[in-house]
């Protein structure tokens, strides 16, 4: 325990942290995946989703183990099967409004799933396999992108960060009143789908980055803290976005200087504490909503 | 060890000769019948996520007690209950407002399980522990473990025994118990607490993340079954000790792990015996929507 406990002083220099590419491209990939989740969250947590962002995370984790299990890029299971469930997910609606002993189980299954990939790829895959890929995939890897990685989810992230800027103002109206927005010709329905795949395409991205188990801190708690912080729909989504992108700096730079510390561990842990901050800020007061 | 037969008794008999897979269904026993029993309680209640929660925590709590280099066994036990004695804590009226109150529950899980990998990493040498924690090990249970979730598991089930009665009658009709006198914040808050203390023991076989095997499908597969309290009580307890044995069952014979095992027998067995009381129900009341009782008229007429 005490080893322990002297290597968590032992630090690089902060000063040269880009002075290493795998740093540059965590930087580059954690920055732009942060942006998205911050956005994305925001109206996850407006429009009362965020279980569902916990399911596809589930998902997520096992696509990604099923594709390595047979063989395919991680990248291919984690998209296809996230973006193919949460469009499932939209078709189910509300009209199957499935109830908490059914959600529990079929999330306890899927990992249960996941699990059996896991061993799958483990045993039959002698070459290459990597006996920590399941560990990898749920608490992520964001030091170990290599530079095509990074540049892939950059591109993602910032097309998912575009069709939220676009589609904001419709989707707000119709988060917040979905009777009057219809009756004011916004397609409500469609934009429930599109906003479902963006949520798909958020969570399996991060994957990589936070991990599948984490990804909902990063969703949850910068969106979360933005609206304690404002009652205003669009500074409120800055401001989440804003959050999520200082938790991934200085979360890097936290595991950076402290190499025992997990950058996963960093990132969740400032946006926790901007959750607890806007609590103490803000005080009792109530929360505001529009 | 010898390749499987079809003589299962043969089997299970080879299995208790060895002292480890001996101690693994004797562990598997205790906390299937725990598990049955007070997660029917939080089925009725409504409390899953509670549940989901309270395991959660165990996985950083495990994962610091193995670094710290006490047992496990405390970890998850002190991890757990901790956890309910401050979700009891929490005033009622935040349990409002869905919205944050979804986006706390994301934060906390979140972060709870981002302090584990942070201890995993302070203690070297954890690799292969990592997934056994999280999705459940059957190997490596020690005799003095067995002991300790005995003794856990029958204070447990002394205490549901001793507020049982109270405990359905608040869980069913919080108001109208109340007005009849039962204390029923007190019933909460014990209830928190055996539910923490049950979720660690289940933690121990299942993994922080796949409890629901053993806490919510066995107690949810008895209640589509029967809705009276005692039968149904019984058979959630039976369904949990039929998941338990065979998954141990397969495991030792299969390459893959417990937890996938568990989850899918329970799963299966949930899901078969939802349709076949849904047939029945369509059967017996000529395509009634399921909302309708299933008791069978008495006079006999078909509607």
């Amino acid at each position: 325990m005490t080893s322990a406990v002297v290597t968590l002083t032992a630090s690089p220099a902060l000063g040269d942290i880009f002075a290493h590419p795998f740093m540059r491209y965590a930087f580059l990939a954690g920055t732009a995946v942060a942006l998205a989740a911050g956005l994305v969250g925001y109206f996850l947590v407006l429009r009362a989703q965020i279980f569902t962002a916990d399911a596809l995370s589930h998902v997520a984790f096992t696509g990604a183990l099923a594709a390595l299990a047979a063989g395919f890029d991680l990248r291919i299971g984690l998209f296809a099967v996230t973006v193919l469930v949460a469009l499932g997910m939209g078709a189910l609606g509300r009209r199957a409004r499935p109830d908490d002993v059914v959600i529990g189980g079929v999330f306890a299954w899927i990992l249960g799933l996941g699990v059996f990939f896991l061993t799958l790829y483990t045993t039959h895959r002698s070459s290459g396999a990597n006996g920590q890929a399941g560990v990898t995939v749920l608490f992520g890897s964001i030091f170990g992108l290599s530079g095509g990685d990074a540049v892939l989810t950059t591109v993602v992230a910032a097309v998912v960060c575009l069709a939220v800027v676009t589609i904001a103002r419709p989707l707000l109206f119709a988060s917040l009143d979905e009777a009057v927005a219809t009756t004011h010709g916004v397609r409500v329905r469609l934009l429930g789908y599109g906003f479902l795949v963006l949520v798909a395409l958020t969570t399996a991205e991060s994957t990589q980055v936070v991990g599948a188990l984490l990804i909902l801190g990063l969703l949850a708690a910068p969106a979360g803290a933005a609206m304690r912080l404002t009652a205003r729909p669009l500074r409120a989504l800055w401001i989440s976005a804003g959050i999520a992108v200082a938790s991934v700096w200085i979360g890097l730079a936290i595991s950076y200087a402290v190499p025992r510390v997990p950058p996963s561990f960093g990132i969740l842990a400032v946006a926790t504490l901007a959750y607890l901050g806007s609590v103490a800020v803000s005080g009792r007061r109530r929360w505001a909503v529009a | 060890m010898s390749p499987f037969t079809w003589n299962l008794l043969a089997d299970l008999r080879e299995m208790w000769s060895i002292p480890l897979l001996l101690n693994a269904f004797r562990a598997g026993s205790v906390i299937a019948v725990v598990a049955a029993t007070v997660g029917w309680f939080m089925v009725l209640r409504g409390q899953s996520f509670a549940g989901h929660t309270l395991a959660l925590v165990g996985f950083p709590g495990a994962a610091a007690a193995v670094w710290l280099g006490i047992g496990l066994t405390v970890g998850y036990f002190s991890a757990c209950v901790a956890a309910a004695l401050v979700i009891a804590m929490l005033p009622a009226a935040g349990r409002r407002g869905y919205r944050e109150e979804s986006a706390v529950i994301g934060t906390v899980q979140a972060f709870a399980l981002a302090c584990g990998t942070l201890f995993i990493s302070l203690y070297k040498g954890f690799l292969g522990g990592t997934t056994s924690l999280l999705f459940g090990t059957f190997l490596g249970i020690s005799s003095a473990q067995v002991v300790t979730l005995a003794i856990v598991g029958a204070a447990v089930l002394a205490t549901i025994a001793v507020i049982g009665r109270p405990l359905l009658f608040a869980s069913i009709d919080p108001d109208v118990a109340a007005a009849h006198g039962v204390p029923v914040r007190l019933l909460d808050v014990s209830f928190l607490l055996v539910l923490g203390a049950t979720a660690a023991e289940a933690s121990q076989i299942t993994g922080a993340l796949l409890v629901f095997a053993l806490l919510l499908l066995p107690p949810a597969t008895a209640q589509l079954v029967t809705a009276r309290p005692a039968p149904s009580l019984a058979l959630s307890i039976a369904i949990g000790l039929v998941t338990v044995w065979s998954a141990l069952f397969v495991a030792v014979y299969s390459t893959y792990p417990i937890g996938f095992w568990l989850t899918t027998i329970a799963f299966g067995l949930y899901v078969v015996v939802g349709v076949v009381t849904r047939l029945g129900r369509v059967g017996q009341r000529g395509g009634r929507s399921p909302a309708v009782r299933r008791e069978p008229m008495l006079d006999g007429t078909p509607s």
